[in-house]
């Protein structure tokens, strides 16, 4: 299962053209705003290039962010991440399993030491010596350790592997902690979010195995090309927000008008995610076009924030910076939002180099 | 029974436009694609702008539309949905739109090149062309 597999001779082999392929790259690189030219030059680099080991552990976890991924709602675009690596260990997916699929992952190790991606979702309980999540008898806490001393990078998938999630709100049972409270020697890149949005996990995947490297992170680790933008920053609903019109009920005139839900509780304005933009269900709606307010999964310890129905509680009239620079994503300033977004394309095109 | 009727449906134009719904990035587009032509003339080097990193209100799309309008080729290619590749009244300019298998548009973009990349065969899948048209005139022998 380890041989040297060019993406090349895998598109042949399942009979995906060369321009399937060039449009799932175009589709990625308008994604997460890569010039245009990214796609020709991912395109190419892929065809030749092996196919990229990835090990994928999963700990204290519901498997949300698995079935994010693979029943996207587009099942040929997105999944075609799957031709770009070579998925070696995945106790949900792969067939093996027992003994064959604990050996599957040391092989995977031993055959791209130093290479691999290890992608990681659910955190880590550390309490009692780590008993209480444990795979093949190893515990999560040493099965991490383990598998992290060999990787090229650590990509934290939902907002468990990142921020300790669900399993770490208070009591907090299981000692439950992120990947990165544990591994401080790699480069980890956090994809928060309950689960997700599939786009954005594809996305990212393809960018690393693209260049060999990480997109570029913010203060929490999160690739800054997602989450860069508040809900708030992006949301349709931001104009009644400006004109102080808000839902004051789920029932009420200002509901069914479709004003601002953010005295109903909605977590947008302080919660960094694409769902606004992205969407979800193959780009059909996110949660506040369903009429119900962000409840700001992708944040650290958003479970015990009090509740998802009471309203943040910065003041509205002086809830700089946080809504300061919400204002710039109005389309008053879309000629400055556009010059901006242009000059990040620009940044990423001179870094890459390509 | 359900009362479902009863409750008020409003579709919300997701940007909010100036008054004559013009954001005036279209015009900035459009300028764009001046710099990058002549661009193109002095070197031979392509570009591309995607349309989905700027803001655009459904007006704006019109002016674009109106303004480019058609040239002399309009292709479909059929790989993994529609993707559809337009000359614009501007040769060398061309409106490319891909689409999933659904039919939602998955990137769209204004490229500067004499002919876009996708319409050319790719040598690696005219090699493996050849290979099965051999292979189906042995069997055929």
């Amino acid at each position: 299962m380890n041989e040297p597999d060019t993406l090349g001779a895998s598109l042949t082999r399942t009979g995906i053209s060369r321009r399937s392929f060039l449009k799932f790259c175009t589709a990625m690189a308008s994604l997460m705003a890569l010039p245009p030219s990214a796609a020709y030059a991912m395109a190419d680099a892929l065809q030749r290039t092996q196919r990229q080991s990835v090990i994928w552990l999963s700990f204290q976890e519901c498997t949300g962010c698995v079935e994010s991924l693979t029943r996207s709602f587009d099942p040929t675009l997105e999944q075609m991440i799957f031709e770009m690596i070579s998925l070696d260990y995945q106790h949900t997916l792969q067939a093996a399993s027992g003994t064959a699929a604990e050996s599957a992952r040391e092989q995977a190790m031993k055959a791209s030491y130093g290479k691999y991606l290890l992608i990681v979702d659910g955190s880590i309980p550390t309490k009692d010596g780590g008993v209480y999540s444990t795979v093949a008898g190893i515990s999560n806490y040493d099965m991490l350790v383990e598998t992290a001393k060999g990787a090229a990078a650590i990509v934290s998938v939902g907002t468990c592997s990142s921020y300790g999630g669900i399993p770490h709100a208070n009591p907090n049972p299981t000692g439950a902690v992120a990947v990165t409270d544990i591994i401080k020697d790699k480069p980890v890149m956090n994809v928060p979010g309950c689960p997700p949005i599939p786009s954005v996990i594809a996305g990212v995947l393809a960018y690393f195995v693209t260049y060999g490297k990480l997109p570029e992170l913010d203060h929490l680790n999160r690739p800054k090309v997602f989450f860069a933008d508040t809900i708030h920053d992006r949301c349709y609903r931001r104009p009644f927000y400006d004109q102080g019109k808000f839902a004051k009920t789920f029932d009420d005139e200002g509901a069914r008008n479709g004003w601002c839900l953010y005295e109903l509780g909605c977590k947008g304005p302080t919660t960094y995610n694409a769902c606004a933009t992205i969407k979800w269900n193959g780009g059909v709606s996110f949660p506040i076009e369903s009429g119900h307010g962000c409840l700001g999964c992708s944040e650290p310890n958003f479970w015990d924030k009090g509740s998802f129905y009471q309203p943040l509680p910065t003041p509205l009239a002086d809830n700089a910076p946080v809504i300061a620079a919400a204002t710039l994503g109005g389309i008053a300033v879309g000629t400055v939002a556009a010059v901006v977004s242009r000059k990040h394309q620009a940044d990423i095109g001179t870094k890459e180099g390509k | 029974m359900s009362g479902l009727e009863n409750i008020g449906v409003k579709i919300i134009n997701p940007l909010t436009p100036q008054t004559d719904g013009v954001s005036g990035n279209a015009d900035a587009i459009l300028h764009e694609l001046v710099a990058l032509l002549e661009t193109y003339i002095d070197s031979g080097e392509n570009s591309a702008i995607d349309l989905h990193s700027l803001p655009l209100t459904p007006t704006d799309y019109e002016l674009l539309r109106a303004t480019l309008a058609e040239g002399e080729v309009h292709a479909n290619i059929n790989a993994v949905g529609n993707t559809e590749v337009r000359e614009t009244l501007y040769p060398g300019v061309w409106w490319l739109t891909y689409y999933n298998v659904e039919g939602d548009i998955v990137a769209d973009l204004l490229e500067v090149i004499d002919v876009p990349e996708i319409l050319k065969a790719p040598a690696e899948d005219i090699r493996d062309g050849l290979v099965r048209l051999r292979d189906l005139l042995t069997q055929m022998e």
